[in-house]
């Protein structure tokens, strides 16, 4: 029997690979895009949905501030179920000392044409009355919140439109040299497979550096204004930062809805999906230590996803070295609903030979494959 | 023997028996308690404190369940309008 032919199969229907899938129908190619689950179940699930430039690297910042000009391009089409919001984000410094690193951090965005506002105690008390009395803060009123399951939803009824066929339910068993094997026995044909499979890429791709990180997220009730920017405590990137211990950060944003979305955790090597008592308690405490009447509020739904981390985090995006035929867009640890668009752009320039907007090196996978030869 | 007491709702005073739950009081006021997300009202269904949709806030405390809660003097009962 001959297999079903495409120009480029996306393994993964996560917000990455719906996006490429979208890059790349828009750009004519025949492309089907497989899951096993249904479209944005798996981290996409699990995200905040935080569009958000970080300064942690140059090429951090260089993706995460392109895909945000993509979001905002974007913002116009996107549904109302999207709720995407431009409430920005305050980086909040507790103390003196990270007081410094929001003027740090206001210096490095400002040389990169980000605007920001730095916020003293006062100012800060002001815009976000239910929050502790803190040092201060570091306004980035261009980040924006939004709703993932549903901007995934969007870009996968895009990629449709544009004629790419959606293989939904189906796991993949085995993909390389121009082949994807489906469990059940299907084969498609590919000139271009793009793993997208976000914390399971290593399954189908051995040698992969990509490990689980498993997150936590609390949904409250509705308070309507109780918080009106997405708020992260500056030390966010010193705990986020460790690799062998866990670890919590404040992290809450406001929903359209009024309800309040508190994060976050990071786990390593928890390969099991239920929530973690103890380490949900420390998250919660953590945010109640910024905002003491959190403890007063109801919550309706806590549920756990996996980041899918590398090893220097940053996101793989380009092809596999050990085989023609196979492409990466994965690894995008906590940013993959920001990156996910300039990810699909960035791959899709590659492939067709256009040239991108901001240099893909910095998240070739050749930089960190460790492929075994055999003899 | 019940005597009455008197709570507001939105603002209005209402009179209720003693033991009255909260949930009688925002009927007896006309009022649905809240509202949902896509803007419709909501009101007691279970009468049993399981189902949540007669929420309302008292005393300035958002998401209480009137029917769980019993009029006390002077409590300000204030649902979505």
């Amino acid at each position: 029997m001959t297999a079903a032919s495409y120009d480029v199969v996306v393994v993964g229907a996560g917000i990455v690979g719906v996006a490429c899938a979208d890059q790349f129908a828009r750009r004519g190619m025949r492309v089907a895009i497989v899951d096993r689950d249904m479209v944005g179940a798996g981290a996409t699930a699990a995200g905040m949905g935080h569009i958000v430039v970080m300064d942690d690297s140059e090429p951090q910042f260089s993706l995460t501030r392109y895909s945000q000009t993509l979001w905002q391009g974007l913002r116009l089409e996107l549904p109302d179920d999207v709720e995407y919001e431009q409430c920005g984000t305050i980086w909040i410094a507790a103390d003196d000392e990270e007081m410094a690193e929001v003027w740090r951090k206001r210096e490095y965005y400002n040389k990169r044409g980000v605007p920001t506002e730095v916020l003293d105690a006062q100012t800060l008390q002001r815009l976000e009355p239910n929050l502790r009395p803190m040092a201060g803060g570091l306004l980035v009123p261009e980040d924006a919140v939004l709703y993932p399951p549903c901007a995934a939803r969007f870009l996968s009824e895009r990629a449709q439109a544009h004629g790419a066929k959606f293989l939904l339910g189906d796991s993949v068993a085995q993909i390389g040299q121009g082949r994807v094997h489906l469990s059940h026995g299907l084969q498609l044909a590919a000139e271009v497979i793009v793993n997208a499979a976000g914390a399971y890429a290593p399954d189908l791709t051995p040698g992969l550096e990509i490990r689980k990180r498993k997150g936590h997220l609390v949904i409250t009730d509705r308070y309507p204004g109780f918080i009106r920017h997405q708020l992260v405590e500056l030390g966010y990137l010193k705990s986020a930062h460790s690799v062998t211990s866990d670890s919590v950060a404040f992290n809450v944003q406001p929903r359209r809805t009024g309800q309040v979305l508190i994060g976050s955790s990071r786990q390593q090597g928890a390969e099991h999906r239920e929530v973690d008592n103890e380490i949900l308690v420390r998250m919660l405490k953590r945010a109640q230590e910024y905002i003491p009447d959190l403890m007063q509020m109801s919550a309706l739904r806590t549920w756990t996803g996996f980041r899918a981390a590398t090893p220097d985090k940053l996101p793989l995006i380009g092809p596999w070295p050990a085989d023609k035929s196979l492409f990466l867009a994965a690894g995008h640890e906590g940013l993959g609903i920001t990156t996910s668009l300039g990810t699909a752009r960035l791959l899709a320039d590659h492939i067709t030979g256009a040239k991108p907007e901001i240099p893909i090196e910095p998240y070739l996978p050749s930089r960190a494959a460790k492929v075994e030869v055999h003899a | 023997m019940l005597s009455e007491i008197i709570v507001t709702v939105n603002g209005v005073p209402v009179t209720v028996p003693s033991g009255a739950t909260v949930t009688t009081a925002v009927l007896l006021a006309g009022k649905a308690c809240r509202t949902s997300v896509s803007g419709e009202p909501r009101g007691p269904l279970c009468g049993m404190g399981i189902c949540f949709e007669c929420r309302v806030a008292i005393n300035g405390k958002p998401h209480c369940q009137s029917c769980q809660t019993l009029c006390e003097q002077g409590m300000e009962v204030r649902t979505d309008e």
